[in-house]
């Protein structure tokens, strides 16, 4: 994929490799966003990995656009994507009432049981996307085909924290009390904001995720668990 | 050294405590926050002498009342053009003052500006989140909103009387149009709305806070009913919602979204674009990229010898009345 380079204002430089969302211009951006973190442009701050393109911002004082896209040019000649597999992070979530309000709505909208729209969204096959909206807000690519419904027309207030929500092909576990028009299907007690200072977001881009089902008294132990650390 | 301490009596929304920011956490959805106006913050800091980045507060138009319970503390205003009243005066921001125990202090909006920041000769202690004290308003991470009857504890608190006075006004920022480099997705636009969008006069709306300024002016039509794959967005991105409507994004931007954006103002200019009020208009012109990056290193480098400047001790009351007396050609009996 031969990427294009635009300057971002004064302090960034956006690097392109496609204008369409797909499982190739994201391996690149991961692939490239690696690469990066291994050798990083001189006078680079950070770099944003979002879904056909790549954010990399740096200090207006000690370099340029043209600076950062000359080395970029020259790492991008042994970048390949998919050569480098994402962790596999694990995700517990809780199905079971009160936490999944819109269950029964995907299930209708579905044409399939509570228990199939649970057992596909187990099987599907997750990716860490990118982040954004909200602090911590991890986007993951990979709801099965059979349960992708729209998002609702109006958003719905104060959905809280570590709701599983899906919409279309995607699939979030949400940080905060939010308002969220995706639809509401479980409830997760593993912490995406982690409090540790050494890994403070359990994802990164390029992450693969798997949910593990648990019942409602293991979803209440592990939250308890979660508020003591 | 001693703390001081102050009871806020009143804290309007959007009151917050700011730190520089929180650098480097885009990647996971974290916008740095920290001060909407950069340049007020830091002049802040160098008009008392401390150290770069600490943490202040950052006050709205909803304005902040406090007393000093106990303890003794120099502090600053900057930013806009805000009233301060104190010991039964009334002072501009940008001033450098004393509180005591028992002092009240209202700092409330004047006659323009958005933001002015409090600074105090301590530091003041308040919660942090990954290390820092910049507060993303939606959430309440990081150092949080000042709530009214909240204690503020200064530690380390001291009396800077040679520092006391008018903090100069930073004379090198330009009041001509908003500098935006363009694109990065301007060819996603009808054919004229570059054009309206670097010709005409936007306003400021109501629709302000931390995280974008609604504008309003000439429709900007997007080229088909194009949603774009969610991308990067930056302080200063201009979205442009599906509705031709531009929304500058600031401090606590989001950090990826789907609108196409037409520009990106750079970043002297966001710092001046922070204060104007709802109702201003103002006029966007377009730089390269190149441009853009020689403009923001003349900007910092005029804004650190500004901060070297005002950072200088004005000396004793004797010693700036003696300047004072000298500048004016004039001498006291």
């Amino acid at each position: 994929m031969e990427p294009w380079f635009k300057p971002i204002a004064d302090h960034a430089l956006l690097v392109c490799f496609s204008d369409t969302h797909s499982a190739e211009s994201h391996a690149m951006v991961v692939a490239l966003d690696r690469a990066i973190a291994e050798t990083p442009p001189f006078g680079m701050i950070e770099t944003v990995p979002a879904l056909v393109n790549l954010l990399v911002s740096f200090d207006v004082n000690v370099t340029d656009h043209d600076s950062v896209e000359y080395h970029l040019r020259a790492l991008l000649k042994d970048v390949h994507p998919g050569e480098i597999e994402g962790q596999v992070r694990r995700l517990q979530v809780c199905y079971e009432s009160p936490f999944a309000p819109d269950l029964q709505a995907v299930a209708n909208a579905a044409g399939l049981s509570h228990e199939a729209v649970i057992a596909a969204h187990l099987a599907g096959q997750y990716d860490v996307l990118m982040y954004g909206f909200s602090l911590g807000y991890a986007y993951l690519s990979g709801i099965p085909e059979e349960i992708r419904i729209p998002r609702k027309p109006t958003p719905v207030r104060d959905v809280p924290a570590g709701s599983v929500i899906i919409a279309g092909p995607q699939c979030l576990v949400t940080t905060l009390t939010m308002p969220t028009g995706w639809s509401i299907i479980g409830r997760s007690p593993t912490r995406i904001l982690t409090g540790d200072p050494e890994r403070p977001f359990l994802f990164d881009v390029g992450d693969r995720v798997t949910f593990e089902r648990i019942d409602l008294a293991t979803f209440e132990s592990a939250q308890k668990e979660a508020d003591h650390d | 050294m001693t703390d001081a301490t102050f009871l806020v009596s009143f804290a309007g929304p959007l009151v917050t405590f700011q730190d520089a920011g929180r650098t480097g956490h885009m990647r996971y959805g974290v916008s740095a926050s920290g001060p909407m106006d950069r340049l007020a913050f830091d002049a802040a800091h160098a008009a008392l002498g401390n150290l770069h980045g600490q943490t202040a507060i950052e006050i709205s138009l909803g304005g902040l009342a406090l007393t000093c319970s106990s303890g003794a503390v120099s502090f600053a205003v900057t930013g806009g053009d805000f009233v301060i009243e104190h010991r039964g005066r009334k002072h501009g921001s940008w001033t450098v003052l004393t509180a005591e125990a028992g002092d009240r202090i209202t700092i409330r909006g004047g006659t323009s500006g958005s933001w002015a920041y409090l600074a105090f000769a301590g530091s003041v202690g308040c919660t942090e989140w990954l290390g820092s004290a910049a507060t993303h308003a939606a959430s309440g991470f990081g150092g949080g909103a000042v709530q009214s009857g909240q204690t503020l504890r200064v530690a380390n608190a001291s009396v800077r009387e040679e520092r006391s006075g008018a903090v100069p006004r930073p004379s090198f920022v330009t009041d001509g149009p908003v500098r935006v480099v363009t694109g990065p997705q301007d060819q996603h636009f009808a054919q004229d709305a570059l054009e309206k969008f670097l010709t005409e006069r936007f306003a400021v709306t109501d629709a302000y806070d931390r995280m974008g300024m609604r504008l309003r002016g000439p429709e900007l039509p997007l080229a088909g009913a194009l949603s774009i794959p969610s991308e990067p967005i930056v302080r200063g991105s201009v979205q442009v919602s599906g509705d031709g409507v531009p929304t500058v994004l600031l401090a606590d931007h989001q950090t990826t979204g789907g609108y196409p954006k037409i520009a990106t103002a750079i970043a002297s200019d966001t710092d001046r674009l922070v204060q104007f009020r709802s109702g201003q208009t103002l006029r966007f012109a377009a730089l390269s990229g190149a441009q853009a990056i020689e403009t923001v290193r003349g900007y910092l480098a005029q804004k650190t010898a500004y901060l070297a400047q005002i950072a200088v001790p004005r000396g004793t009351l004797g010693q700036r009345l003696m300047r004072e007396n000298l500048n004016h050609g004039w001498v006291l009996d």
